[in-house]
């Protein structure tokens, strides 16, 4: 993660096109600003920042079954859980299931779990719209490799 | 079995908390119920579930924003029904 860039996920680990589902992995950062306030003596990732690392999983495995044609922007969240405390320093791996994909429209479910153990979940859903310019799509596809997004999978698809 | 009409109007009703004896098949889904398009968003996954359809929403946009159509085309209640029996038969044609 890094956090002052809003970058919530560090690695694609998996993306099945067949199965609609992609496998992400995250480490919280050992130290940040963001831990000053939240807490002072008592650091915690903030909920807002799992529910967004959610999205993020849950949004390239978007991009992934509409083959990079469609960006997601975060619609609405549902049945959001927020089940254990994540510190700085915790390995946290991230999964998403579509759920359906509409007419510009996508719902997905998310989970992030840690030492196996279920500590996030929730509902998502993106609106799925055209890359609003050609800047933000190279961007995009520039993340895309620092994900290690598995591009191959888009052909086989 | 319910009809498409009622089936649509229970979705209408739960995702928007809307009264159900207030949704009438003239009502128009924006003017007359003010739903707004996220909203509708849970509306369209609800019906694309119960019906199994995909509703060309993207395509129904594009043609009202180029006038070539009119929201009463595909947003009175009585209208998208139709759409919807539309395109479910097609799915079993």
């Amino acid at each position: 993660m890094r956090l002052e860039y809003f970058q919530l996920i560090d690695r694609i680990v998996e993306l099945d096109l067949t199965a609609q589902t992609i496998l992400v992995e995250a480490r919280v950062p050992t130290t940040s600003t963001i831990f000053e306030g939240h807490f002072p003596g008592y650091p915690l990732m903030p909920g807002v920042l799992l529910i967004e690392a959610m999205a993020q999983t849950a949004g390239w495995l978007v991009i992934g079954v509409t083959k990079f044609t469609r960006m997601p922007f975060f619609a609405a969240l549902k049945e959001a859980k927020l089940r254990s405390f994540i510190s700085p320093g915790q390995d946290l791996n991230l999964s998403a299931k579509l759920l359906h994909q509409g007419s510009g429209f996508a719902v997905a479910k998310a989970q992030i779990h840690r030492d196996g153990k279920l500590v996030c979940n929730a509902e998502l859903t993106f609106r799925l719209v055209e890359f609003p310019n050609l800047e933000f799509r190279a961007n995009m596809e520039k993340m895309a490799q620092v994900l290690q997004f598995p591009a191959e999978a888009l052909a086989d698809g | 079995m319910p009809s498409t009409f009622d089936t649509v109007a229970n979705i209408i009703s739960e995702t928007c908390d809307i009264p159900r004896d207030t949704i009438k098949p003239e009502s128009h889904a924006i003017n007359d119920l003010g739903i707004d398009s996220l909203d509708f968003l849970d509306i369209a996954f609800a019906i694309d579930k119960a019906f199994g359809i995909k509703m060309p929403l993207e395509q129904w946009t594009q043609e009202v924003n180029d006038g070539k159509a009119t929201t009463e085309q595909y947003f009175q209640l009585s209208n998208l029904c139709t759409r919807i029996d539309e395109l479910v038969a097609a799915k079993g044609a």
